[in-house]
C-alpha cells in the first residue's frame, strides 16, 4: 500500500469515525446521566431523512444539521418523558423508538429516495501542505468540531461542576435528589443532548456523507454507537479512539474489496458487525473493570419519593 | 392540575385494557396519517380491519402472516420474562430458514414426505445455533445479549446474501439470487387446497398451548420468571442465571428459527435475499401488545398481520407505501408503553399546593402526606 491510498484509507476512516463518534459521544451523555436509549439507529435514520429533505428544499448544509439536531432531539424527548416521567421500562422504549423511526423514516423518506444533492460544499484546509493535506485538507468542519467536541466533553464531565452532577445523577440519583437537584429534568436534558447528537449522526450519513437518502442506509450504525460507549468505558476520548477504530474497519472493506481481493463482498460487509461483537467480547471480558467503569444507576429508573 | 399516582397494586383491568387503549390511539394517528396524505380515512381503515377478515382467503392469509409472528413471540415472551433481552430474532429466523432450505435442497424426486419433519427440525436447529452465540458469549464474557443479538441480525443477512448469490444459486435461475424451488414433497403441508395456509397453523395454536404450561404450570418456567423479577429471590431459591439464559435464547432462538423453517418451506417455497421480512422485530411488539401472555400473543399476532395485509393492501389499492405498516408497527408499540403508565399508576385531578416552605421538596412528598390521612 503506497502512501497516496494510505492516505485516502485514513482520510475515510476520519470521515467514518466521525459519524460514529457524534452518535457515540451523545449515547455517552445521555448514559452518563443513567439512562440507556436503544432508539439510536431511529432517531439517526428520522434525523438523516428530515435532515436530507431540509437539503433539498433549502439547498442549506447548516440548515440540515439544524434539522437533525432537532429531530433528534425530539425523538429523545418522547423517549425521556417516557422513561424518566412515566418509568416506562428503558429497553422496550428505547427498542420502539428504533423500530418506529425505521419505519417511520421509510414512509417520509419515500419522495426523496430518488433526490441527489447536486451542490456540495468543498472545504479546503491547507490541503497543499503536504501529509497534512490529504488527509486533513478536504474534511468537513464537522470532523474538526467532533474532535473539539470531545476535548469539550471531556472538560465538561471532569471539571465543570455541572458535568460533575451530571455525573453525580447517573450514579446516585438519590444521593442527588437529596442535595436538591432536578434528577429528573437533569436525566431530560442530558437525554435530549444525546438525541440532538444522534440526530447530528444522521444528517452527517445523508447529507454530508453521501448526499443521499437510502432506506435504511443508517445500517446498524446507531446499534455500534451503543456498543462503542461500552468498548469506550463511557470515557469520550476512549470514545472518539474507538469511533476512528470502527470507522476504519468499515473503510477497509472498501479497500479490500478495491483492491481485489478474494473474499466474497458479503463477508467483507459482515466486518463492522462481526468486529463489534469481538470488541465487546474483549471489552465485557473484565467484568469488574466493566463494573468499576460504568455508570452506577444506568438503566435503573429513579422516581423521587 | 392532572398528576399520577402509584396504584396501591398495579390494576389487572389496564394491563389489559391498556392494549385496546393504544389499539385505538394508534387507529386515530393511523387516521390522522391517512388524512394527511389526502386518502379516504374510512377506506383505509377498511384495508386494515375489514379486508383481511372479509372472506375465508383473507383468513387464510391472515393465518400464513400470524404463524411466523405468533411463533417467534412465544419465544420472545419466555425470555423477556427471564428478563433477557433477545432482540435478534430476525437473525436466528434467517438462520433458521437457511438450514431448513438445506435441508429441503437435499431432497431427490423419491425423497418421502417425511422431510417436512427434518426441514422443520433444521430450523429448529438453526436458530437455536444463531441464539446460542449470543447466549455463549453473554454467558461466557458478559457481553450485552441485545448488542450481540442484533449484530447478529446483520451477519445472519449477509451471510443470506452470500449463499443465494453464491454457493447456493439456482444454475437455471438466469443468475437470479435465488435457490431451486424446493421439490413438493419437501413443502409444508396445506390444510385446504385452494388456499396457502399450512399446518404451521396448528402448530402454533400447539405451541400456545405448550408455553402457557411451560410459563405457568412447569418449575422451569417458574424459575425462569422469578429470575426475571426478582434475582436476588432466584438466587436464594437456588435457581441458576446462566441455566434460566440458556434456556431463554434456546427456545426463542428455536422458535424464531422453527418459523423461519415454516416460511422458507411453506409461501416462499425457495431461499432468496428477501427472506428476511421483519418478523422477528414485529415479534417483538407483538409479544409485548400480548401481554407477554401465549393467549395475548395469538391476539396481538393476529392484529399485527392484519397491520401487515393491511399495508399491502393500502400499496396496491390506495397507493400509499408500504412502509405504513412500520409506522403503524412503531406507534402501536409506543403507545403500548406509555398506556401501560396506568397499570401502575392513575390520573388524580389535584389542586397545586399552595405555599411551599423553603428548602423543602415539592409535589411528591407533600401529596403522600396528604393522602394517607
Amino acid at each position: 500500500m503506497n502512501w497516496d491510498s494510505l492516505a485516502m484509507l485514513l482520510a475515510a476512516t476520519l470521515s467514518g469515525g466521525t459519524l460514529l463518534a457524534l452518535a457515540g459521544l451523545g449515547l455517552l451523555i445521555n448514559e452518563r446521566a443513567g439512562v440507556v436509549n436503544l432508539g439510536a439507529e431511529g432517531m439517526m435514520l428520522v434525523a438523516a431523512v428530515c435532515g436530507f429533505a431540509v437539503a433539498v428544499h433549502t439547498g442549506s448544509e447548516w440548515l440540515a444539521i439544524v434539522a437533525g439536531l432537532l429531530t433528534g432531539a425530539l425523538m429523545a424527548g418522547v423517549f425521556g418523558l417516557l422513561t424518566i416521567w412515566l418509568n416506562t421500562n428503558q429497553y422496550a422504549a428505547g427498542l420502539a423508538l428504533s423500530l418506529f423511526g425505521v419505519g417511520f423514516s421509510a414512509f417520509i423518506g419515500l419522495p426523496y429516495s430518488q433526490a441527489k444533492l447536486t451542490e456540495r460544499p468543498s472545504y479546503d484546509f491547507f490541503a497543499d501542505i503536504p501529509v497534512w493535506g490529504p488527509v486533513w485538507g478536504h474534511q468537513h468542519p464537522l470532523v474538526f468540531l467532533t474532535i473539539a467536541a470531545t476535548a469539550g466533553l471531556v472538560w465538561f464531565l471532569y471539571r465543570s461542576r455541572a458535568g460533575l452532577i451530571l455525573r453525580a445523577v447517573g450514579e446516585s440519583p438519590e444521593s442527588a435528589h437529596a442535595l436538591g437537584y432536578p434528577v429528573r429534568k437533569i436525566r431530560l436534558a442530558a437525554v435530549m443532548c444525546g438525541g440532538a447528537l444522534c440526530g447530528l449522526a444522521g444528517v452527517y450519513v445523508s447529507v454530508i456523507y453521501t448526499g443521499l437518502w437510502v432506506e435504511g442506509m443508517v445500517a446498524g450504525k446507531g446499534w455500534i454507537a451503543l456498543a462503542l460507549t461500552t468498548f469506550a468505558s463511557w470515557r469520550p476520548v476512549r470514545l472518539l479512539l474507538g469511533a476512528y477504530l470502527f470507522g476504519g474497519v468499515t473503510m477497509l472493506q472498501f479497500q479490500l474489496q478495491g483492491a481485489g481481493v478474494q473474499i466474497p463482498s458479503q463477508f467483507l460487509s459482515m466486518l463492522p458487525y462481526v468486529a463489534t461483537i469481538v470488541v465487546l467480547v474483549l471489552i465485557s471480558r473484565n467484568a469488574v473493570f466493566i463494573r468499576a467503569n460504568m455508570p452506577a444507576s444506568l438503566g435503573k429508573p429513579f422516581r423521587p419519593e | 392540575m392532572l398528576r399520577l399516582e402509584a396504584r396501591q397494586e398495579p390494576s389487572r383491568a389496564m394491563s389489559w385494557g391498556s392494549p385496546l387503549l393504544a389499539l385505538c390511539l394508534t387507529t386515530i394517528a393511523g387516521m390522522a396519517i391517512f388524512m394527511w396524505l389526502g386518502k379516504d380515512p374510512v377506506k383505509a381503515l377498511q384495508m386494515f380491519f375489514w379486508e383481511p377478515v372479509r372472506n375465508v382467503y383473507g383468513w387464510s392469509e391472515l393465518g400464513i402472516k400470524a404463524t411466523p409472528l405468533i411463533l417467534i413471540a412465544l419465544g420472545l415472551a419466555v425470555c423477556f420474562r427471564s428478563n433477557f433481552w433477545n432482540i435478534g430474532a430476525e437473525g436466528q429466523f434467517i438462520v433458521g430458514g437457511l438450514a431448513a432450505g438445506w435441508v429441503a435442497m437435499q431432497a431427490g424426486p423419491d425423497t418421502g414426505r417425511w422431510i417436512v419433519l427434518a426441514v422443520l427440525l433444521a430450523g429448529l436447529a438453526g436458530g437455536m445455533l444463531w441464539a446460542s452465540l449470543t447466549a455463549f458469549l453473554r454467558d461466557r464474557f458478559h457481553a450485552s445479549e441485545i448488542l450481540v443479538s442484533l449484530m447478529l441480525v446483520y451477519v445472519a443477512d449477509q451471510l443470506l446474501a452470500y449463499l443465494v448469490y453464491g454457493p447456493w444459486k439456482d444454475p437455471a435461475g438466469f443468475n437470479f439470487p435465488q435457490t431451486i424451488t424446493f421439490l413438493e414433497s419437501t413443502r409444508i403441508p396445506k390444510l385446504f387446497s385452494g388456499l396457502r395456509v399450512n399446518i404451521g397453523v396448528v402448530v402454533a395454536a400447539l405451541s400456545v398451548a405448550l408455553f402457557w404450561l411451560l410459563l405457568f404450570r412447569l418449575r422451569t418456567g417458574f424459575a425462569l420468571q422469578v429470575g426475571g423479577l426478582a434475582p436476588e429471590a432466584a438466587r436464594y431459591a437456588g435457581f441458576s442465571s446462566k441455566r434460566a439464559l440458556w434456556i431463554a435464547f434456546l427456545i426463542s432462538g428455536g422458535m424464531a428459527g422453527l418459523a423461519g423453517a415454516f416460511e422458507v418451506a411453506g409461501p416462499l417455497g425457495q431461499l432468496t435475499p428477501y427472506v428476511p421480512a421483519g418478523y422477528g422485530f414485529a415479534a417483538i411488539i407483538v409479544a409485548f401488545v400480548g401481554r407477554l401472555h401465549p393467549v395475548g400473543i395469538v391476539l396481538s399476532g393476529i392484529l399485527m398481520s392484519m397491520i401487515y395485509i393491511g399495508g399491502e393492501l393500502a400499496q396496491s389499492r390506495m397507493g400509499l407505501p408500504k412502509s405504513i405498516t412500520g409506522v403503524f408497527q412503531g406507534l402501536l408499540l409506543f403507545s403500548l408503553l406509555a398506556c401501560d403508565t396506568f397499570v401502575l399508576y392513575r390520573l388524580r385531578w389535584q389542586q397545586k399546593p399552595k405555599a411551599q416552605p423553603k428548602g423543602q421538596r415539592p409535589a411528591d412528598q407533600a401529596s403522600a402526606l396528604g393522602d394517607s390521612k
